[in-house]
């Protein structure tokens, strides 16, 4: 017995000073990613004379990073084996608020951009108190039933009208430059690094890790998982209020039909970053490698004009792929 | 497991009331039916073209594409699976078999509904197999398929419509035609309902669905191979979807790109309110019926009240969420119930 458990505490120390050998450095998820990073860049160079200079490749960014917001709190769901799909609808619902906040109530846009901030936050909330009030209930259920409530809400508020007029500076966060660098660009590596931080330095991101590899254990050994849980969905639905304001400010109105379909990119470039759908594992610096991979591709076949619906069966054939290449790696195993 | 093991032993409060919440759960389908017929006299109150034969069989059929894709989630939701894809699904056996039938307008009817289910099988098979055989969330599998399958759907018809001067009439026939007096679409869900009823009832299969959503840990200790099971549900689902695929598009007499864009989430709701549970094991087709049922009537009460269509998501919503805390509720004041009367 005393010999069991000294083994596993000398298997543990040895996982946790994991040895630096060549195979540790160079077998990893992350250096596939660069892998199939570097392809996809060769891929696009060939199919489009235009892709390759470092203007194109700069101002892409200003198109797909919106969504890449979100990305970041829904690998700290996935990492505690959860899921929210209520996301898409979130952006549409915070940015319909921010619209109607400004055009309705002629709140100056400072205080529209706040009011965006805080129903995102808000709705956030409102799933992970559903979540968390009703532990029975799936977190794809609850976030279902949400996305199609947030999404109704947003067409009873506007109907069928696009919202926009709004004043000039505010296309700044679209497509504003700061000293030739795409300001969105410039939020994007904050953000990463913040929840990079967050995921990776604090006892906060180990406490998610913990809920991830079995909830019931982290619960008796002390961490609050309501109240972890309840930060995570809150900051799920904040960042999805962030990505409406950038999409807001880059389409110059907005619409309760924006952000359709967010969902799946976001779960999509989460999965492909390495972040793993049974839970408690990821690295924050693989989901940001996935989200200029998918960027990239999406913008080098719009290039040369493949339609969004076929970008649609990509995006969802990279989304299998992250799923599956791991578990026939551990079919092999067992 | 583990928790329930530590409640039991917790002392219990023996002054608590017995919860009134779980009187529902005994009298779900009359409580449900009650509130049909409810629902019903107030719509006509307002609106008196509610109750005529005519609106009354238009609804029926506007239904009972709904009713049949509900029979297929409420196996995956028995599971504890889920399944969003069959919206796509369905798309893409509609149009596929909606351009063969233009280019070949001798097909019978029968052939084309043979064909729908075989194309919606095959998308089945694949979501089982993956969920069974790779072991992928079913959230995540039918997420991706979902829009693979409606890439695939915008592939086939070029982003063109097959519109009804495009269909031999007796294919648009499918959905029109009567057979003894009836609807055919309303015969081909009778069908559908005698088989499922007994299928999941009487055979061993059907059981074997149950124990698997129930307690796949002891199901697997019996020898139930959870792989075919899971295998099973999704290829039925998938032909469901298939064969509401050549129905749909009969019934409107066109097949387009987003046919039924975000239907899955009206039968998802259907079934959550016909009392199916979302962690598995437990679901009646009389549940599920009239799950179907009350949607249908909402659909076509909403636009008879004058109520705006942008509602009617919104309500939806609202609808869903409900249930499901309702549900919740029910389940939770069952289990008290039941653990007063353990101490007593």
């Amino acid at each position: 017995m005393t010999s069991k458990i000294e083994e596993s505490y000398v298997h543990r120390r040895l996982e946790a000073h994991r040895p630096l050998t060549a195979k540790h450095v160079f077998l990893q998820w992350e250096w596939l990613l660069v892998l199939i990073f570097v392809g996809v860049l060769v891929m696009n160079t060939m199919l489009s004379p235009y892709f390759l200079n470092i203007t194109s490749l700069r101002d892409a960014t200003m198109v797909f990073l919106d969504k890449s917001f979100i990305v970041f709190p829904m690998a700290f769901i996935m990492i505690m084996k959860e899921i929210d799909i209520s996301v898409g609808s979130t952006v549409a619902l915070s940015s319909v608020g921010m619209a109607t906040a400004y055009n309705v109530f002629g709140l100056p846009m400072e205080a529209a951009i706040v009011v965006c901030l805080v129903v995102g936050a808000l709705c956030g909330l409102f799933n992970g108190f559903l979540i968390t009030k009703f532990p029975e209930l799936s977190a794809v259920i609850v976030t279902l039933a949400t996305m199609i409530l947030y999404r109704g809400i947003a067409y009873i508020i506007l109907e069928d009208q696009a919202s926009g007029n709004f004043p000039e500076w505010f296309g700044f966060f679209g497509w504003g430059y700061v000293y030739g660098v795409p300001f969105i660009l410039i939020v994007f590596v904050g953000i990463a690094i913040a929840f990079g931080l967050l995921l990776h330095k604090t006892t906060f991101g180990r406490k998610v890790f913990a809920i991830g590899h079995n909830d019931v254990t982290s619960k008796f050994s002390g961490v609050n998982v309501k109240k972890t849980k309840l930060i995570v969905y809150t900051l799920a639905g904040l960042m999805a209020a962030v990505t409406a304001v950038f999409l807001a400010s880059r389409m110059g109105s907005t619409r309760p039909n924006i952000a359709n379909a967010y969902e799946l990119d976001v779960i999509a470039m989460a999965a492909l970053g390495g972040i793993s759908t049974a839970g408690g594992k990821g690295r924050l610096i693989g989901t940001v490698i996935a989200i200029f991979i998918v960027g990239y591709l999406q913008y080098g076949l719009g290039l040369i004009n493949i339609p969004s619906q076929t970008l649609m069966i990509v995006i969802g054939a990279l989304l299998l792929f992250a799923v599956v290449v791991p578990k026939i790696k551990d079919l092999r195993k067992s | 497991m583990s928790t329930n093991m530590i409640d039991s032993t917790l002392p219990v409060n023996v002054e608590k009331k017995e919860s009134k919440l779980a009187k529902i759960g005994q009298f779900r389908e009359i409580g449900l039916l009650a509130f049909i017929i409810m629902l019903m006299i107030a719509v006509q109150m307002r609106n008196s073209s509610f109750l005529t034969i005519e609106n009354m069989t238009d609804m029926m059929t506007n239904t009972a594409i709904l009713l049949i894709l509900a029979v297929g989630m409420m196996l995956v939701l028995v599971t504890r699976g889920i399944d969003l894809s069959i919206g796509a699904t369905l798309a893409l056996s509609g149009m596929v078999v909606a351009q063969f039938v233009s280019n070949h307008p001798q097909t019978s009817p029968l052939v084309a509904i043979l064909m729908g289910i075989g194309i919606g099988i095959v998308c089945g098979l694949v979501i089982g197999g993956l969920v069974s055989f790779l072991g992928v969330l079913p959230i995540i599998a039918t997420l991706a398929m979902m829009n693979i399958y409606r890439g695939m759907t915008y592939m086939v018809s070029d982003g063109k419509w097959i519109s009804s001067y495009q269909m031999p009439e007796n294919f648009v026939g499918i959905a029109t035609s009567k057979i003894l007096g009836i609807n055919s679409l309303v015969v081909i869900v009778i069908i559908v309902y005698i088989v499922a009823f007994y299928f999941i009832g009487h055979t061993r299969t059907g059981r074997q669905i149950y124990a698997v959503g129930s307690n796949p840990e002891s199901a697997k200790v019996t020898g139930v191979s959870e792989k075919k099971i899971f295998l099973l549900v999704y290829t039925v689902m998938g032909g469901l979807a298939g064969l509401s695929g050549v129905l749909w598009v009969s019934k409107f007499a066109s097949a387009q790109g987003d046919t039924a864009t975000g239907f899955e989430l009206s039968v998802i709701a259907a079934c959550i309110l016909g009392g199916v549970s979302i962690a598995g094991g437990a679901g009646k087709l009389s549940g599920v019926i009239l799950g179907a049922m009350l949607i249908g009537i909402l659909n076509n009460a909403l636009p008879l009240l004058n109520v705006s269509p942008f509602w009617q998501k919104g309500i939806e919503g609202c609808i869903i969420l409900a249930a499901i805390l309702l549900n919740v509720m029910v389940k939770r004041g069952v289990e008290q119930n039941n653990l007063l009367r353990r101490r007593v």
